[in-house]
């Protein structure tokens, strides 16, 4: 439900729940994207805490940030506490990527860019019914390295999905070991190339909420809106902190213990 | 048969206001450019960019459209073949993916621009139902069934234009079962489905002038297959012959083969398929087929 103002504090401390959740499941599994989960949690929290309506729609392109996701709609009410608990296991009704026909869950997505094309689908749906809401959609920087991403960017303007808002969580890594910045020096500046393509572009501090409400709050409404957020991979446990080696590892009890200890 | 599906669509379009018709670069011909006018939002083109087409449609249909996206079969399948497998199949979504030109009928744009291979592609895809109309009244048929469609996704596979008609006068069309074309003594049934049929009329044509009693079924639907009708026909008929536009695997050839081995089939079975190559030559349609082996000529040989 969309807030008319959006605390600062009571999203850091959300946040900081949130992330602290994330290491609680992290102890029960092996599959776990923990570094890419923090990088989003502000972004994930300011969409459904400061900007979601009932007749919006949030899709993860990300899809191995869907933990941080699971999270948030446990934390709504959306997801049962017994969903969370049972992820990634036989019977249970979560993996580690979204699953369209879960609670809250928009489409399924894990395979990069494939999201952005659905969202703006579902825009231009909204569109041609009358009277919905916003699609929101979010996308790894990695995703901005396949093509299909960029049709859907071409698209997306082109076809007058005003009513999209993405939101890139640029945290500059991807699964293997190299910087974006070292392998695809060409992708950047990124703000220009969205612009370009004739959406509206923000650039925001991607751990900051309020400026990310803001911006969204700002959107002119006239074409698709990009959000450009800068953020750090494994944000909010120093040791994880714009490290790659987070991506997909499991921390060690003491790692845990030394994390949460962080987060309390 | 082209004509058929867009005029076909479009009337269904003006009653339906959750068909959306989305292309890449292709005209789909007919009366469906008129749609542009009626309901701008429902008429898109997105350009070369099938693999957004693909997930646009997702997006459609996940808000409750109905929507068609059409391009050359290599391109509206193969291109953007993981998009058609993860938003359409996974998901398990109402989205037609129409193949046009499927085959070879593209015959002088050479092997990029021909789907020799596709319903192997499609068949293998869970959820993925798959139709191969005849002729442009069985396409029209197929199309209403393909835009009533709740389920998920359907591939339809089309020739392109100047398809004869072929199944006037025949039972009616019914999704999922095998349409006897013409009926005649249990000697030699030929099998066919899509553009390739008017070859298989011509065969039959010819069997008859030997003084053979001929039958032809359109196996339109090619998933789920009619297993027990073509059981049925196996038991039936001293002699069963499939003709068909596709590649040996795969395809109705290989399905029937297996469903003759399950059900201890006793007639003869012969298979005609285009060649497991690409082929470099041009001309047209029929010249390809005969690159391939196809012809009356040399299936009414081979029959014997």
């Amino acid at each position: 439900m969309i807030s008319n103002s959006f605390d600062p504090a009571r999203s850091a401390e959300r946040c900081r729940r949130y992330r602290r959740r994330v290491l609680e499941v992290s102890q029960r599994v092996q599959a776990l994207h923990i570094a890419t989960a923090f990088s989003c949690t502000e972004i994930v929290d300011a969409v459904y805490n400061g900007l979601k309506t009932d007749t919006d729609t949030f899709l993860m392109s990300k899809g191995h940030g869907a933990i941080m996701q699971y999270v948030v709609l446990e934390d709504l009410g959306v997801l049962p506490k017994h969903a969370l608990d049972n992820y990634c296991t036989s019977g249970g009704m979560l993996g580690a990527h979204p699953d369209c026909g879960n609670p809250g869950i928009a489409a399924s997505t894990g395979s990069l860019g494939h999201g952005l094309a659905m969202a703006v689908g579902m825009a231009l749906a909204e569109s041609v019914k009358g009277g919905g809401g916003l699609v929101h959609c979010l996308l790894g920087d990695g995703e901005l390295h396949e093509g299909s991403t960029w049709e859907a960017v071409l698209l997306a303007a082109s076809l007058g999905a005003s009513n999209l808002v993405a939101y890139v969580d640029a945290n500059g890594w991807q699964s293997c070991s190299d910087r974006t910045r070292d392998t695809h020096p060409a992708l950047y500046p990124l703000a220009p190339k969205f612009a370009g393509f004739g959406w509206q572009v923000a650039q925001v501090d991607g751990h900051d909420g309020a400026a990310m409400v803001q911006a969204v709050r700002g959107r002119d409404g006239t074409r698709p809106m990009m959000l450009v957020c800068d953020t750090v991979k494994g944000k909010g446990v120093s040791f994880m902190a714009d490290s790659v080696a987070w991506h997909y590892k499991r921390p060690k009890p003491d790692e845990f213990a030394a994390a949460m200890a962080e987060l309390a | 048969m082209r004509n058929a599906f867009a005029d076909t669509l479009y009337e269904i379009a003006l009653a339906d206001p959750r068909i959306v018709s989305i292309g890449a670069d292709v005209l789909p011909g007919g009366k469906l450019p008129q749609l542009k006018q009626v309901a701008p939002g429902r008429f898109l083109n997105v350009g070369i960019a099938e693999q957004a087409m693909i997930g646009i449609a997702a997006g459609m249909a996940l808000k409750g459209l109905r929507p068609f996206v059409y391009t050359m079969a290599t391109f509206s399948l193969y291109r953007p073949f993981e998009f058609v497998r993860d938003d359409l199949c996974y998901q398990n979504l109402p989205v037609t993916v129409v193949g046009m030109g499927a085959g070879l009928a593209y015959s002088t744009l050479g092997t990029t621009h021909q789907a020799q291979e596709d319903l192997a592609l499609a068949c293998s895809l869970a959820n993925m139902r798959v139709l191969s109309p005849c002729d442009p009244a069985e396409t029209a048929q197929a199309t209403r069934f393909c835009a009533a469609n709740d389920g998920g996704p359907i591939y339809l596979r089309l020739g392109k234009a100047g398809e004869p008609d072929l199944t006037r006068g025949a039972e009616p069309f019914v999704f999922g079962r095998l349409r006897w074309l013409v009926r005649d003594g249990t000697d030699l049934c030929l099998l066919a489905h899509g553009p390739i049929m008017a070859m298989a009329f011509q065969v039959a044509e010819r069997m008859r002038a030997l003084g053979r009693k001929v039958s032809v079924a359109s196996v339109h639907t090619l998933k789920p297959l009619d297993r027990a009708g073509i059981a049925d026909v196996l038991g039936a008929f001293a002699s069963v012959a499939v003709i068909e536009e596709h590649v040996a695997h795969g395809g109705l050839a290989a399905q029937v083969k297996e469903i003759a081995w399950d059900s201890q089939a006793r007639c003869r079975l012969q298979a005609f398929c285009l060649k497991d190559q690409f082929i470099h030559d041009y001309g047209s349609p029929d010249q390809l087929l005969a690159a391939h082996g196809l012809s009356p000529d040399s299936i009414c040989a081979a029959l014997g």
